[in-house]
């Protein structure tokens, strides 16, 4: 079976869906048509670009290339975790965080799936391991960003509580536990309830894709169920990382408290 | 340099407070007196160390750095004027529950209250808790913040005559207090301050 193919009408029909949005948003004083049309318009270029990206980097699959794809992609996950929440670590130490959270996470479950699960020739064919990365970047972005921000909310909400527990000469992983255990619950959340819903209450987008694409439904389950695995793997380590990280930042080497080292973002611009 | 078992600080600062030099031999209780917002907390906090600071402390003639910071607030144990709990039940704050169960009835705290929620208690009982909680763990100085703000005469009498059984076995004491007449009946020695400097 042949993929059924879109055209340019195609779109703008579905598009007046969004349109609708925009009238609702004005009717009901929402507020939120400006944005609806600025995040519609980054939605069609960026993914436009990213097809003629991708069309190219398939052409002549280079590991140089693939490898600048991918870099570039995960620079923006980075750049995107660090200016979600409300509180964030001051200076570089933002940016080093959850680059290390977001990029050894993803490296690590997507070369896992290229060298055991998918094995492509070469390995590093960019049908693959770009597209494998761009799935367990939003999944691993997301984990990492949530527990962070909830692990820096909890720990000012906290800040009584962990310092009773320093000031009786507890080390900062003990002061710090419940705060980092709670947040890392809070990062790992969205994939256990997507692993559990799929397929009852969502069809997963992988296995929708590949099913539209004229995919044998039970070979696209298993894809799904592989990429729910790396998704699994990847959101808990980078939950982690991004926790114990932050806990590092939060305290000293005297092992002190150090509210001092967030800045609060809602009194920046933020959009 | 002594050998005397003391804590000594000598031009402890930050970039708010000080500079203060203080001297508290075991068994001693240095009270501290001043306005509110004088910067009474912050010099507590920065001697247990839960503050950057800059300046001298030491303990027994060995100077802090070379203790981990979670070892010297061991050695010099620290009760805010509000303390905190990092569990519902009250009990699970205490390794010890023989132990503790002990002083909190001499601060005249029913022994009930160790299985109950912290919410439960009264600002009072949730005071004397955590000064039995910061006993515990057998300091050898012990920085208090009003610990007997919301507390009633009786109670104050219970937590001055522990506070002075404490100090006979050895216990170094700063005590930070608006009472004045408290301050004079356990400490010898008083510090006071105004506007983040010693008046």
């Amino acid at each position: 079976m042949t993929p059924i193919l879109l055209g340019i009408e195609d779109l703008a029909i579905a598009a007046s869906l969004v349109v609708l949005d925009a009238v609702l948003s004005i009717v009901l004083g929402l507020g939120l048509h400006r944005r609806l049309a600025w995040a519609s318009l980054r939605l069609v270029v960026q993914l436009l670009a990213v097809g003629f990206v991708l069309r190219f980097l398939f052409a002549a699959p280079s590991p140089a290339l693939t490898f600048i794809v991918v870099l570039a992609m995960t620079g923006a996950a980075i750049y995107e975790s660090t200016s979600r929440g409300d509180r964030r670590l001051r200076g570089w130490w933002r940016h080093a965080c959850a680059g290390v959270a977001v990029a050894a996470p993803t490296a690590l479950v997507v070369l896992l799936a290229l060298t055991t699960a998918i094995r492509p020739s070469p390995w590093y064919d960019p049908r693959y391991a770009v597209t494998l990365v761009g799935i367990v970047l939003g999944s691993v972005l997301n984990a990492a960003s949530l527990a962070t921000n909830a692990f820096l909310t909890t720990s000012v909400r906290s800040k009584a509580a962990i310092e009773a527990r320093l000031a009786l000469g507890a080390d900062r992983w003990t002061s710090l536990g419940s705060a980092m255990r709670e947040s890392i619950r809070i990062g790992m959340l969205p994939i256990i309830n997507q692993m559990a819903a799929a397929g009852l209450i969502t069809l997963p987008g992988i296995m929708t894709g590949q099913i539209l694409a004229g995919f044998d439904p039970i070979e696209a389950v298993k894809y799904q169920i592989l990429l729910m695995f790396l998704l699994a793997g990847g959101s808990g380590l980078a939950a982690l990382l991004a926790v114990r990280l932050a806990a590092l930042r939060l305290t000293d080497a005297r092992q002190r408290l150090r509210l001092d080292h967030l800045v609060d973002a809602r009194s920046g611009a933020d959009r | 340099m002594s050998d005397e078992p003391s804590l000594i600080a000598r031009n402890l600062r930050n970039a708010i407070v000080g500079p203060f030099d203080l001297h508290v031999a075991a068994g001693e209780c240095l009270s501290i007196v001043g306005p509110s917002g004088a910067g009474k907390t912050l010099l507590l906090r920065m001697l247990a160390d839960l503050d950057p600071s800059d300046g001298e402390v030491s303990w027994t003639g060995r100077a802090r750095a070379s203790w981990s910071g979670p070892a010297w607030r061991r050695l010099v144990g620290y009760l805010p004027a509000e303390p905190g709990w990092w569990t519902d039940r009250t009990g699970d704050h205490f390794e010890d529950l023989d132990r503790a169960a002990p002083v909190a009835e001499a601060l005249g705290l029913a022994p009930g209250l160790f299985a109950s929620d912290v919410v439960r208690l009264s600002t009072g009982e949730r005071q004397r808790l955590a000064l039995v909680r910061a006993l515990s763990v057998d300091p050898r100085v012990l920085l208090l913040d009003e610990p007997t703000a919301a507390l009633d005469a009786a109670s104050v009498g219970r937590v001055e005559t522990l506070l002075q059984q404490r100090m006979k076995d050895g216990l170094a004491i700063v005590l930070v207090t608006h009472d004045e007449a408290l301050a004079a009946r356990v400490g010898r020695a008083q510090l006071r301050i105004s506007n983040g400097h010693p008046a």
